[in-house]
C-alpha cells in the first residue's frame, strides 16, 4: 500500500471509519459529488469502506448546468467504476419552479444559488446526512469543523453551539427534521489528498493536468471559455496552456497557467505554490523586496 | 523562504502522525509557538505570511507577530463566541503533525479535554518568568487524567531571564515535584523563546548549558506507537458487511477499527455477548488480505462459524476477556450548561455500542488545581471533573481507561437535546 507514507494509512483508516459510522448511525446518506478531487477521494474511501458489498449510500450531484464536459463524462465513468448508485439535482429546475432566481451581470453565477437546491433535494429525499469532502486545512473556519456536523431543521449551522467530539465516538442522534453533514477528509491536507490519488493510482478528470484552452483573463482569474460567460467590450478569449486546482461551476472556476502532465508534476506544483504561487500580491511583495534589495545596492 | 521547502513537504513522512495538543493561554507565547513550528516548516503561505508582517508593523510592533496567524481565536473572544479547539496541519519530512490547538483557561477545561483526547502528546507552556503557577499544575493534570503518556515542558521566555540555566533548572525540579504525584510516563523539558525561535527548529546559541534536543526533533522522533494496548485484543463490531450477490453470496464480514491488541488469520476469538467461539478465517481489506491487523487499523473480519454478530458486539480472547458489567464507576468531565443530575437517564456511546444509563451517585469532585477531592460540593457544572456512579441498561465490554483509551472511554448524551454532555472515563 503507502509504503513510504504511513500518515496516510492512517488517515485512511479514520476516514474509513468514519464512513462506516455513517452507515451504522443514519438511514438515509448522500455522498455529495462534485467531480473535484475530495469528492472524488472520499467515494474512492466509500468503496473500499463497504466493499465487497456496494456503499450503502448514492452520490448526489448537485448540478448547475454550467459544467465542463470533462467532469460530466468523468463523472459517469466514475460511478461505474465504483459501483455507486447517482442522484443529479439541477440547479436550473430550482430556478424554472421559482424557487431561486438567476443572477445576471457580467460576473452572474450559480454557485451561490446551488445551497437552495441542496437543501430541497435533502428534503426531498429526506437524507439524514450528507457526506463531503471538506477539509479543516481549508480555511481559518474550516479549522473548528466537527467530522459530525449538526445542522438545525433549517439546514443550518450553529457555529457557537457545536457538540465537542471526543475520541473516536460521534455523536449523530438528532431531531426530526434536523441532519448531519459529514466530513471524512476532515484531517488531510491538500497535499495530502494528491498524494495519495497518487499512491492509490486514481483516475482524476483531464482537466487538473495541462492542456490549450481559450481562456478569458478578467479580475486576475483566467476562465474557461463558456457559453455561459457574457464578454465586455474590450474582452477576448486568448489561447493559455492551462490546467485547473479545483472544480467547479465553470463561471468562477480559475484555471492556472501550467504544464503539469502528470501527477507527480501536480504534487510538485502544488507543493512549491505553497510559498510561491500566491497570486499577484506575493509577486508584488517580491518585486518590493527586490527593489529594496536594488537600492541597497547603489540604485537610485 | 528558502528552497528546501519543496523537499521538506514532497518526502514522504516516515514515522505516521503525531496528535499533539498545546495547553496555555496567550499569555504564555502558545499562539507565537504554533505560529513559529508552522512558520519555520514552511506550512504558512507566503500571502498569510506577509498580512500578519504588515500588521505588526502597523501596531509598531519589532518583529513579526507570529501570533496573529492563529488569532482566529481571539476574534472570536472578542465577539463571544465560544471559544473552540481549532485543528492545525504541519509536516517535516520525517512526520505528519495535526495540532489540537486549545485555549487553557480555566472555564475552558472542556475544550482541552476535547482536544487531547485524541492526542499523543501534550506540550505544556511555562512562562520562565512565572515559574509553575495554578494553571500549569491544571494543565497537568488533565493531561495526566485523559491518559496521555508524553509531555514536553516548554519553559519559554528564557531571553526575557537573560538565558540562566538556573531559571529553566528551578523550574524543572518544581515540575518534576508537583507532577511526581501523577501518572505521567515521559516528560521532558525544553527552554525556549517562541519569539526568538529558541530550541525550537534550530538550537539557541544563547543556552549553550542546555544539551537537550530541539522541540521539533523531539516531535519528529518520540515515539508513541507503543502507546496503543498491543495485549489486550478488543475489535468492536462497527457494522456488518453481507454483499448478497451471486459471486458473494455467504459473505459475512465485521468490520470495525481494532481497539486493542492484535488479531491474526488464525487466531481463535470469542463473540460478546453471546461467548460463542470461533475462528478468524479471514482479515479482509479493499486492498487485499491481511495476516494481522493492529489497533487503529480498519479491516474486515471473516470467521470460520456463521453466527450471529451485529453492530456494539466486540470480539475477543478465550483467556482475555474485558469487564462485562452494568454497575460502572467513571470520572466525568462535565461539557454542558446545564448541569450533572443524579438520577437523571442519560444516552451513552461507548466503542460502537448504544445504552442508556441512570447516574447513581456523584462520589466527589476534583479541584483541578490541586486534584484534592471535594466531598462538601458533588455539584457537577459545566468544566467540572468528578467520580460518579452509573447503571446501564445494558452490560458494556469495558477496560479501564488507563489500560485501553478505546474501551475505557465513554460519552454521555442528554436524551432531550441530543447534545454531548459528559466525557467519561472508566475506572
Amino acid at each position: 500500500m503507502h509504503a513510504n507514507t504511513r500518515h496516510l494509512e492512517e488517515l485512511e483508516s479514520e476516514a474509513i471509519y468514519v464512513l462506516r459510522e455513517v452507515a451504522a448511525q443514519f438511514e438515509k446518506t448522500a455522498l455529495l459529488f462534485s467531480g473535484g478531487k475530495d469528492s472524488i477521494v472520499v467515494s474512492y474511501l466509500a468503496r473500499k469502506a463497504f466493499w465487497p458489498a456496494k456503499m450503502p449510500f448514492a452520490l448526489m450531484h448537485i448540478d448547475t448546468g454550467h459544467n465542463f464536459e470533462e467532469t460530466i463524462t468523468y463523472r459517469d465513468e466514475w460511478v461505474k467504476k465504483i459501483d455507486a448508485r447517482l442522484i443529479v439535482r439541477y440547479v436550473q429546475d430550482s430556478i424554472d419552479k421559482g424557487r431561486v432566481k438567476e443572477e445576471t451581470g457580467y460576473n452572474a453565477s450559480r454557485n451561490l444559488l446551488q445551497t437552495v437546491t441542496l437543501l430541497d433535494a435533502i428534503e426531498e429525499l429526506k437524507l439524514d446526512a450528507c457526506i463531503g469532502g471538506a477539509r479543516r486545512d481549508e480555511e481559518k473556519a474550516r479549522a473548528k469543523e466537527r467530522f459530525f456536523s449538526h445542522r438545525d431543521e433549517f439546514g443550518q449551522w450553529n457555529p457557537k453551539n457545536q457538540r465537542p467530539e471526543l475520541w473516536d465516538l460521534f455523536n449523530g442522534k438528532k431531531n426530526m427534521g434536523e441532519h448531519f453533514r459529514v466530513f471524512p477528509l476532515s484531517n488531510w491536507t491538500e497535499l495530502d489528498v494528491w498524494q495519495y490519488i497518487k499512491d492509490e493510482n486514481i483516475p482524476i478528470p483531464s482537466i487538473y493536468y495541462t492542456h490549450e484552452r481559450e481562456c478569458l483573463s478578467r479580475d486576475g482569474q483566467l476562465l474557461a471559455k463558456s457559453p455561459f460567460i457574457k464578454l465586455k467590450e474590450n474582452e477576448k478569449y486568448e489561447k493559455q496552456i492551462v490546467r485547473f486546482r479545483t472544480i467547479g461551476d465553470m463561471t468562477c472556476t480559475g484555471a492556472v497557467l501550467s504544464k503539469a502532465a502528470t501527477i507527480d508534476e501536480v504534487i510538485e506544483e502544488v507543493a512549491a505554490s505553497r510559498v510561491t504561487e500566491r497570486g499577484t500580491r506575493s509577486d508584488d511583495k517580491r518585486s518590493e523586496a527586490a527593489m529594496e534589495d536594488r537600492k541597497k545596492a547603489g540604485y537610485f | 523562504m528558502t528552497d528546501s521547502t519543496k523537499h521538506t513537504i514532497l518526502e514522504n513522512p516516515t514515522r505516521g502522525l503525531l496528535r499533539f495538543f498545546t495547553a496555555g493561554s496567550v499569555d504564555d507565547g502558545k499562539s507565537t509557538l504554533i505560529g513559529r513550528l508552522l512558520y519555520d516548516t514552511k506550512s504558512i503561505f507566503e500571502d498569510q505570511y506577509e498580512a500578519i508582517k504588515n500588521t505588526s508593523e502597523l501596531r509598531g510592533e519589532e518583529n513579526v507577530n507570529l501570533a496573529l496567524l492563529t488569532d482566529g481565536l481571539r476574534a472570536e473572544r472578542e465577539q463571544g463566541i465560544t471559544i473552540d479547539v481549532a485543528y492545525r496541519y504541519f509536516s517535516t519530512p520525517r512526520r505528519k503533525f495535526i495540532i489540537a490547538d486549545t485555549p487553557g483557561h480555566i472555564q475552558y477545561t472542556r475544550n482541552m479535554i476535547t482536544g487531547s483526547s485524541t492526542a499523543n502528546l501534550a506540550i505544556i507552556m511555562v512562562d520562565a518568568r512565572h515559574g509553575i503557577i495554578e494553571q500549569t499544575c491544571r494543565h497537568t493534570l488533565i493531561t495526566s487524567l485523559i491518559g496521555i503518556r508524553h509531555i514536553i515542558v516548554c519553559i519559554n521566555k528564557m531571553d526575557l531571564v537573560d538565558y540562566k540555566e538556573e531559571v529553566f533548572e528551578k523550574i524543572r525540579a518544581d515540575f518534576e515535584k508537583f507532577s511526581s504525584k501523577l501518572e505521567v510516563v515521559d516528560v521532558q523539558f525544553i527552554p525556549i523563546s517562541a519569539l526568538n525561535g529558541d530550541n525550537l527548529v534550530e538550537k539557541s546559541k544563547h543556552m549553550p548549558w542546555y544539551g537537550g534536543s530541539t522541540l521539533l526533533y523531539q516531535l519528529e522522533n518520540i515515539h508513541v506507537a507503543s502507546d496503543e494496548n498491543l495485549i489486550d485484543c478488543r475489535f468492536p463490531v462497527q457494522y456488518v458487511i453481507r454483499p448478497q450477490t451471486d459471486e458473494y453470496h455467504d459473505y459475512r464480514g465485521y468490520a470495525g477499527k481494532v481497539a486493542g491488541g492484535i488479531f491474526k488469520k488464525g487466531d481463535s476469538v470469542v463473540v460478546l455477548p453471546s461467548g460463542l467461539s470461533s475462528k478468524i478465517k479471514a482479515i479482509n481489506t479493499f486492498d487485499g488480505e491481511l495476516d494481522e491487523a493492529t489497533p487503529g487499523m480498519s479491516v474486515t473480519i471473516l470467521l470460520e462459524d456463521n453466527i450471529d454478530i451485529s453492530r456494539g458486539d466486540m470480539l475477543v480472547r478465550e483467556h482475555n476477556k474485558p469487564k462485562t458489567e452494568q454497575d460502572i464507576e467513571l470520572m466525568v468531565c462535565w461539557l454542558n450548561e446545564k448541569k450533572l443530575t443524579v438520577g437523571a437517564k442519560y444516552a451513552i456511546k461507548h466503542t460502537t455500542q448504544d445504552a442508556r444509563c441512570v447516574v447513581k451517585e456523584v462520589l466527589y469532585k476534583v479541584n483541578i488545581n490541586t486534584l484534592h477531592r471535594i466531598e462538601d460540593d458533588k455539584e457537577i457544572k459545566l468544566n467540572d471533573i468528578g467520580r460518579i456512579t452509573i447503571r446501564t441498561t445494558k452490560s458494556l465490554y469495558f477496560d479501564s481507561y488507563r489500560k485501553n483509551r478505546h474501551t475505557g472511554s465513554l460519552i454521555l448524551i442528554d436524551e432531550a437535546t441530543n447534545e454531548t454532555v459528559g466525557a467519561g472515563m472508566i475506572l
